[in-house]
């Protein structure tokens, strides 16, 4: 079968990888010239629907409960099953039980305990939660080590192209996002920066809760961090506000000084594409397949999405629509 | 009926917009609560392009009186262009007006606040000024032109509930025919009822409900609350004694023992 894939974000990668498994003979055409520039470029990388959980529904932790375990097949050696770690400062104590509230799959852990996880945070928080079961992987060299092996499976990519100028495929799969033009789709805009910090060696995202500025800090290879994100309702892709800067640094400050004298090597705007819900849905029209509004869990979601697109493309006797049936799991978180 | 600068609303509860996990649990939670006005925040970058239509449409179509704010304006210049933003977004003269005076305890600038309500009243706006409860700043926001007092009850997100019933009590006395909506700082039901049983007209409240586990669930329970505490306050609450008295006389013994 020949299937067509609009998009080289996380979701066209993962969907290319699964139809690819299953035997289908896959183009990616992708209108950018390479990968990157979208919002999978700028995502965090945080595989870990547990700690989603304190905003996001119940079906964020059912989709993306396995996807650790998807990426570490798919790519072994990218995924770090460290866990991750949330802290507050003290003042803030009270976000840490009501994060502790919404969420399970955590321990409580002491300031001993935190030393033992994270050395450079020795002597800086008292309390915090630890979910165990939680992975990250660096987004970029994920996405690349995806299209490189993809590409050495045969699917062939079409970068610069205008999926209109391209015909006589069986299916197609729209991963485009925002670009999809899905009426019901709204963008969601995230900020982030990335620092390089010398001085500092995280073994796993650290989340810090704040009343007003909740941060993450992803580590990435060399002692560089990803903080992240804001959440912002507008698909504005202006370059980083002052504001914006300002509460993503002062937030990994607070994490430790150290991130003072941190080299700022890049920041970035990316526009994550929602629905009203916050939901992902995979939907089949005709020969075509969509998979949108993975929002801000794309690499989280994106496995669970392409599996559910290449079933209903494999198995599209049956009428069954995803959609729905995370709409109905919505209802009833 | 509550009545807003001329606007009759059937409900006493004004609801924000911010901070839900999703807009579709937004629009459920503000079915379930009854309310008649959302307030809205307008961030600068959001205003430019139009960019964030979306999301206002998506509020748009609760089909509600919208009360936009000017949440994290510092000074009066930046509250009042955003004011004037607003205006053009929302299509509405309604503004609830913040000046940040603290950033930690976003504790009201009331100095800033009464020559920004001055400058926007005399620009045709009608102001719901966000202050704190001191009777002189009250005055001066209602003589340079608010019909509408807003006045906390504990820092905005706190959940403290009001930790100085006596100066609402007070501010009801003093303005016995100023509508005032207590704004920031209730956490819980039972502190929406309480604050509408000292006769404030109205609640706004956001953090309470957004940040809940369940915010559809929390929306109906603070409806109702409200609901209660207004009914209670219409109906004559009865006075603290210091003895008790039985419900139900208790007849055939001797009352002095």
């Amino acid at each position: 079968m020949r299937v067509l894939v609009k998009g080289a974000g996380v979701a066209g990668l993962t969907a290319a990888f699964e139809l690819a498994a299953r035997g289908a003979a896959v183009t990616v055409v992708e209108t950018r010239h390479c990968l990157g520039g979208n919002a999978s470029w700028m995502a965090g990388g945080m595989l870990a629907p547990w700690c989603e959980r304190e905003s996001a529904e119940q079906p964020v932790l059912d989709l993306g409960r396995d996807a650790a375990d998807w990426w570490d097949a798919a790519l072994p050696g990218h995924v770090t099953r460290a866990g991750t770690l949330v802290v507050a400062m003290p003042r803030d104590a009270g976000e840490l039980d009501r994060f502790a509230s919404r969420t399970s799959g955590y321990q409580w852990v002491d300031e001993d305990e935190i030393t033992l996880l994270e050395p450079d945070l020795a002597g800086r928080f008292h309390r915090g939660l630890f979910f165990p079961g939680e992975a990250h992987l660096d987004p970029r060299r994920a996405m690349a080590a995806l299209h490189e092996k993809l590409a050495e499976r045969g699917v062939e990519f079409r970068f610069g192209i205008d999926a209109r100028h391209v015909a006589g495929f069986e299916y197609e799969i729209d991963c485009t996002g925002m670009a999809a033009g899905d009426e019901r789709l709204r963008g969601v805009r995230g900020e982030m920066v990335i620092l390089c910090a010398p001085d500092v060696s995280l073994a796993r995202p650290v989340r810090l809760l704040h009343p007003r500025f909740s941060l993450y800090l992803a580590p990435r290879a060399d002692h560089h961090f990803m903080a992240g994100a804001t959440m912002i309702e507008s698909r504005s892709a202006e370059p980083i506000t002052g504001r914006s800067m300002m509460e993503l640094l002062n937030a990994a400050y607070s994490v430790h000084p150290a991130f003072g004298e941190a080299a700022i090597v890049e920041t970035g705007v990316g526009i994550r594409p929602a629905y009203p819900d916050n939901l992902p849905r995979v939907e089949r029209q005709g020969r075509t397949v969509a998979i949108n509004g993975l929002y801000r869990h794309g690499f989280l979601l994106a496995p669970a999405m392409a599996q559910r697109a290449a079933d209903l493309v494999f198995r599209s006797d049956k009428p069954a629509e995803y959609a729905d049936e995370t709409d109905s799991q919505r209802r009833s978180a | 009926m509550l009545d807003l600068y001329g606007t009759k609303l059937p409900s006493r509860l004004l609801l924000g917009t911010a901070q839900y996990p999703s807009p579709a649990i937004l629009a459920d939670a503000v079915k379930a609560s009854r309310a008649s006005v959302v307030t809205v925040s307008l961030r600068r970058e959001m205003a430019g392009g139009r960019s964030g239509e979306k999301f206002w449409s998506l509020i748009q179509s609760l089909r509600l009186r919208i009360l936009p704010n000017t949440a994290g304006c510092h000074s009066v210049k930046e509250a009042v262009t955003t004011a004037q933003m607003a205006r053009d977004v929302f299509g509405t003269n309604w503004i609830k007006l913040e000046v940040i005076g603290n950033h930690d305890t976003l504790q009201p600038d009331v100095f800033g606040l009464v020559e920004a309500a001055r400058v926007l009243c005399e620009d045709d706006f009608a102001v719901f000024p966000y202050t704190t409860d001191d009777l002189v700043v009250a005055e001066r926001l209602l003589a340079v032109g608010c019909k509408v007092l807003m006045p906390w009850c504990a820092p905005i997100g706190s959940a403290l509930g009001p930790v100085n019933a006596t100066a609402l009590r007070s501010m009801r006395g003093h303005f016995p025919d100023i509508p005032l909506i207590v704004d920031a700082g209730l956490g819980r039901p039972s502190h929406a009822a309480l604050v509408m049983e000292l006769g404030f007209d109205a609640v706004l409240l956001n953090t309470a409900v957004a940040k809940a586990a369940d915010p559809v669930g929390m929306a109906r329970a603070f409806g109702n609350a409200v609901d209660a505490g207004r009914e209670a306050y219409r109906s004559g609450l009865l006075e603290p004694r210091d003895v008790a008295v039985p419900s139900t006389p208790t007849i055939g013994r001797a009352v002095f023992q």
